[in-house]
């Protein structure tokens, strides 16, 4: 199985802080990776760590074959990765229009931006089209977040990052999300996704990760790690 | 933004405190005069204070410096109308008007140069670290303050206003300055292009996301230190057109002038709230008005009385008149 991404060995220091200890993770092309732990095990500095907003003090992350451990965030996101941060990252003073504007890198203008797709997003999110020309910091917690996640899906991508995306949603709204990324992964977007929600992560994860203290403590598949109520006692602390 | 979403509140601060002062006034006509002067005096500040807030706003960069931009632009709008001392002086207002725009493209591009090199040689090496940027770009301002007194002299230098643009129109019994008129006119011009930009301009989209979340920007690809150097060039060009508006409300030029005017303006974008180019057109507007109603009322309590404005917004709205979401 071919790999898109691959993290060797990553420590990243945040100020006198030790956060990662050696992240040892591969995301399979075309699949969708969770991403599990405890708070505080590392999974958002990880995601920070591959986008390069905090910098791996060792160790390699390889995307698609090349190492880019060392670029800046623009030049990693260009590779065609997207990123949604644990807070969305919507700008909330901006329209949804404008926000969607400009993750669509083509487009100048808003008539410029591939009608189809936003079609299909539409109808992903139809928040976002009911929504549209209002202020993306005045819709709810859960619109915000299909904002955010539409935003990263704009122009096809060939690895989206997403983390916590159920993180305060109401369970309507989650099982909206969980059905959006099942279609998703049907579009064959490779998808690592960092997840609390276990009902979320078992109904859509392929592979699994699972991280404490700054390490990856376990991977294989969803499907195996979800059957094996011992194994989740073990690495999470509950069952599915 | 539709209009239900806008918030009004601060832009009514305008008129309320001119219609506030009207009886403490007295006269209409002096009251007119006095309102006109404010506005006027307020939107020179603002073509000063706009780029400053959006440089502190895209990078969090305080550039106490900004101040050496507007002396730079007055002093260069002398050389350049002192050698066209025939279209200056004619009564023509239209040939004064050719005489003066050449000044100003010509101080917009030495000052929007300069604020090239200080951005790379002064403010790049401190990004993120704010008491450096305070003590490095007042230094760099000393320096440059230092260096228009080698190139132009340190003595004031007079900045007439050309012949046509001198005098006032009657409007009833009010005499109101035709400069003034031209300097609303002009900040009325900046404030347009800056909000066009700013509203139907791609660039002017990633200047407000930058503003807001410059990590994002940067998460979608974008590389915002480029934008930053735009910015801060158009900055200070900006501030030295200020510096030939304000040199010629002024009729004279100082090397510290820049210095004086620096308090001004952080007055000013502090009350329009860090960031924001909207806010820091009401903080000016407020700002001109305050200082000549004041001067005329109160003249003892003048210089106290921005500061007074300042408390009074902040202790309305902490973070400005129109806080920037998500800083």
């Amino acid at each position: 199985m071919s790999h898109l991404l691959e993290l060797r060995g990553v420590h990243t220091h945040i100020g006198a802080y030790h956060i990662l200890h050696g992240v040892d993770l591969a995301v399979p092309r075309g699949q969708l990776t969770m991403l599990l732990g405890r708070n505080g095990a590392g999974k958002t500095t990880t995601l920070r760590t591959i986008m390069g907003l905090w910098r791996a003090s060792r160790g390699t992350v390889h995307f698609g074959g090349q190492d880019i451990t060392a670029l800046n965030t623009p030049a990693i996101a260009g590779l065609n990765i997207a990123y949604v941060p644990e807070n969305m990252g919507i700008f909330a003073d901006l329209t949804v229009k404008e926000n969607m504007l400009l993750a669509a890198r083509k487009a100048r203008n808003a008539g410029q931006m591939d009608t189809a797709r936003l079609e299909w997003i539409f109808k992903l999110f139809p928040a976002v089209e009911t929504f549209w020309n209002h202020p993306a910091g005045k819709l709810s917690g859960g619109q915000k977040q299909m904002v955010a996640v539409a935003r990263a899906i704009i122009e096809p991508r060939d690895l989206l990052i997403v983390d916590e995306p159920s993180k305060g949603l109401a369970p309507a709204i989650v099982n909206n999300m969980i059905e959006a990324f099942g279609q998703l992964k049907q579009s064959g977007v490779t998808i690592l996704l960092v997840e609390q929600n276990l009902h979320f992560a078992k109904r859509l994860g392929d592979s699994v990760a699972v991280m404490d203290n700054g390490r990856v403590v376990h991977a294989g598949r969803m499907a195996d790690l979800a059957q094996d109520a011992a194994l989740q006692q073990s690495l999470l602390g509950l069952a599915l | 933004m539709n209009a239900r979403d806008f918030d009004w509140k601060p832009l009514a601060l305008v008129p309320l405190l001119a219609l506030a002062t009207l009886p403490l006034v007295g006269s209409p006509s002096t009251w007119l005069t006095l309102t006109v002067a404010g506005l006027a005096m307020g939107m020179i500040i603002f073509i000063i204070a706009s780029g400053l807030t959006l440089v502190f706003g895209l990078m969090d960069v305080l550039n106490f410096g900004h101040g050496v931009f507007i002396a730079l632009g007055a002093f260069v709008a002398t050389s350049v109308l002192g050698a066209m001392g025939d279209w200056t002086q004619s009564a023509d207002l239209w040939r004064n008007l050719l005489a003066v725009l050449p000044a100003m493209v010509v101080a917009m591009l030495v000052a929007g140069a300069i604020g090239l090199a200080f951005e790379r040689f002064i403010v790049r090496p401190v990004y993120g670290q704010h008491l450096k940027q305070i003590l490095i770009t007042m230094g760099g301002m000393i320096i440059g303050e230092e260096l228009i007194k080698v190139i132009w002299g340190p003595a004031q230098i007079p900045l007439p206003l050309p012949e046509g643009m001198r005098g006032a129109l009657l409007v009833g019994d009010a005499a109101i300055e035709k400069y003034r008129l031209i300097a609303m006119a002009v900040g009325l011009v900046v404030f347009g292009l800056l909000a066009w930009t700013l509203s139907r301009t791609k660039v002017g989209l990633l200047i407000r996301a930058g503003v807001q979340d410059r990590e994002m920007v940067e998460s979608l690809g974008y590389r915002i230190r480029r934008l930053f150097v735009g910015v801060f060039m158009v900055g200070s060009a900006l501030a030295g057109l200020g510096g030939v508006m304000w040199g010629l409300y002024q009729q004279s030029v100082i090397p510290q002038m820049g210095a004086q005017v620096n308090v001004l303006i952080f007055i000013v974008i502090i009350i329009g709230g860090l960031g924001s180019t909207g806010g820091a057109l009401i903080g000016a507007l407020l700002v001109g008005l305050m200082a000549n109603y004041t001067g005329f009322l109160v003249p003892k309590v003048a210089l106290f009385s921005n500061i007074a404005l300042m408390v009074a917004i902040l202790l309305w709205r902490p973070q400005g008149v129109y806080p920037v979401a998500n800083r």
